[in-house]
């Protein structure tokens, strides 16, 4: 390890580190906001779910480096567009917050829906008050596995010259520099960790009923493999 | 889209077929290399796996190794142990077994452990050894989670393979790191659409793998109560699914 460097490039590293926050708190608010109402559609009907599932399956499939080449052919942007990097980033997180969020409304028990509205609330209400809420546990821990593996594959960006903290990487490579690739993989743990603590944070805010409870408690239907669970 | 009529038609060039490195050749070292890591994976993660899921014990280490390895990015591992070990298939050997180990741990231990309970009981009462229970009872039963696992655990390797070329790897990312060097559009979106159509190929076809593996008394069970047979489902556990792949 060469501490000097890292003193002398501090700014830089700063710098990467906020880039990659730039490109990656978008697609993770995007997939969440556009997985709730494609996961409410796939938890009502069986056709709906096994189309959005389908293809969700099929667009993760598709490799990164293979897909931020693809986007910007189809968007028509210049290939250093860090908006290629955003697309890519948010197909792949709605991808997988789709199923998520089929599960989390699924585990919504159906009997308190009924009596919602056996009670006189209306459907919006029932949505937004009963269904949505109780569907956060399911929720959240999907939107945590998101923002960890799209801290983590934002850095294949860098082979199609998107700056963020995988440059480290490749300038490594060029440079024959380990310091600079071990200083990379460290900052994207430590994002990856960030945005986990924030998003259980937010999530225990959001659930004031849990709070007494353990933090793995969340996911009922998920429990043979806690999906969230710390770094 | 005449860039994809462009780069369909340099896909199909018969010049691009044969002699020297081709896309054949490149093809070839792609599954070759992904087969062997996979296989090494899978040697060390199943059984491992299996244990976990049979006895209960370590299931805490093997979430936290899932977790850590969903965050580690590809590219990073990749250019760090070159760096240690030199440009080869060495360390791009041991990156991609430590990518696919955890999918395929997590497939394991999730399947054994979604085993009933009682049914593992029933098979002792019975007077099963614990490797007869094992291997009649609870892998047959965990097969289709099993497949699952090895699906996630191919397609991270055949995806972070498309990666290694810009370390020096042949393989079929070499049309998208030339075409980025050259600027060649249409050999750029070639590769990435050979290395889409791989990637599918091969998920598809563990997908079919994974519907024949339902045990079939599995399938005869799920009848609904009017006596008709539903399809043999066979999910991917959600961990597989959404764990990362590069």
């Amino acid at each position: 390890m060469n501490w000097v460097w890292i003193g002398d490039n501090l700014g830089l590293i700063g710098g990467r580190i906020l880039e990659h926050l730039a490109l990656t708190a978008p697609p993770i608010v995007i997939g969440l906001v556009l997985s709730i109402p494609l996961g409410y559609a796939a938890s009502r009907s069986r056709v709906a779910r096994s189309i959005l599932l389908s293809l969700g399956g099929i667009l993760y499939t598709i490799p990164s480096i293979a897909l931020l080449v693809l986007v910007p052919v189809i968007l028509n942007l210049a290939i250093l567009n860090p908006l290629n990097l955003v697309f890519a980033l948010s197909i792949y997180a709605v991808a997988i917050m789709v199923r998520s969020a089929a599960d989390a409304f699924a585990s919504v028990p159906r009997d308190v829906v009924a009596s919602a509205a056996a009670t006189g609330f209306s459907g919006r209400q029932r949505f937004f008050e009963v269904e949505l809420p109780l569907a956060i546990p399911v929720l959240l821990a999907g939107i945590r596995v998101v923002s960890v593996s799209t801290v983590s594959i934002a850095s294949v960006g860098a082979l199609i010259g998107i700056d963020q903290l995988g440059s480290f990487f490749t300038d490594a490579f060029q440079r024959s520099f380990l310091t600079e690739a071990i200083v990379g993989v460290v900052a994207i743990l430590l994002l990856a960790a960030l945005y986990d603590i924030v998003l259980s944070r937010i999530g225990r805010a959001l659930m004031p009923w849990n709070r007494k409870q353990s933090a793995v408690m969340a996911s009922p239907k998920v429990s043979t493999v806690p999906l969230g669970g710390s770094l | 889209m005449n860039l994809f009529a462009e780069a369909f038609r340099w896909i199909v060039d018969p010049s691009h077929w044969t002699g020297g490195p081709d896309i054949s050749g490149h093809l070839l070292e792609h599954l070759s290399v992904s087969a062997y890591c996979v296989v090494i994976a899978v040697a060390i993660a199943l059984p491992i796996g299996v244990m976990i899921g049979h006895t209960g014990k370590g299931r805490g280490a093997a979430i936290l190794i899932s977790n850590v390895a969903r965050a580690l990015p590809t590219l990073g591992l990749l250019s760090i142990l070159i760096l240690l070990f030199g440009i080869g298939l060495l360390p791009i050997t041991i990156v991609l077994v430590i990518l696919a180990i955890p999918p395929m741990l997590a497939g394991a231990y999730a399947g054994v452990e979604s085993v009933d309970k009682q049914t593992v009981d029933a098979a002792r009462a019975l007077g099963m050894s614990e490797l007869q229970i094992i291997f009649r009872v609870e892998i047959p039963l965990a097969a289709p989670l099993l497949i699952g696992g090895l699906r996630a655990c191919a397609l991270q390797v055949i995806a972070t393979l498309g990666i290694a070329s810009a370390f020096a790897f042949g393989g079929l990312g070499i049309y998208l790191i030339n075409g980025l060097a050259t600027a060649d559009y249409t050999q750029l979106l070639a590769g990435a659409i050979l290395i889409t159509v791989l990637a599918l190929i091969v998920d598809g076809a563990l997908a079919v793998v994974q519907r024949f593996v339902v045990p079939r008394g599995v399938a005869l069970g799920r009848t609904d109560p009017n006596g008709h047979q539903k399809r043999a489902r066979a999910p991917r556990p959600r961990v597989l699914q959404e764990g990362m792949q590069s």
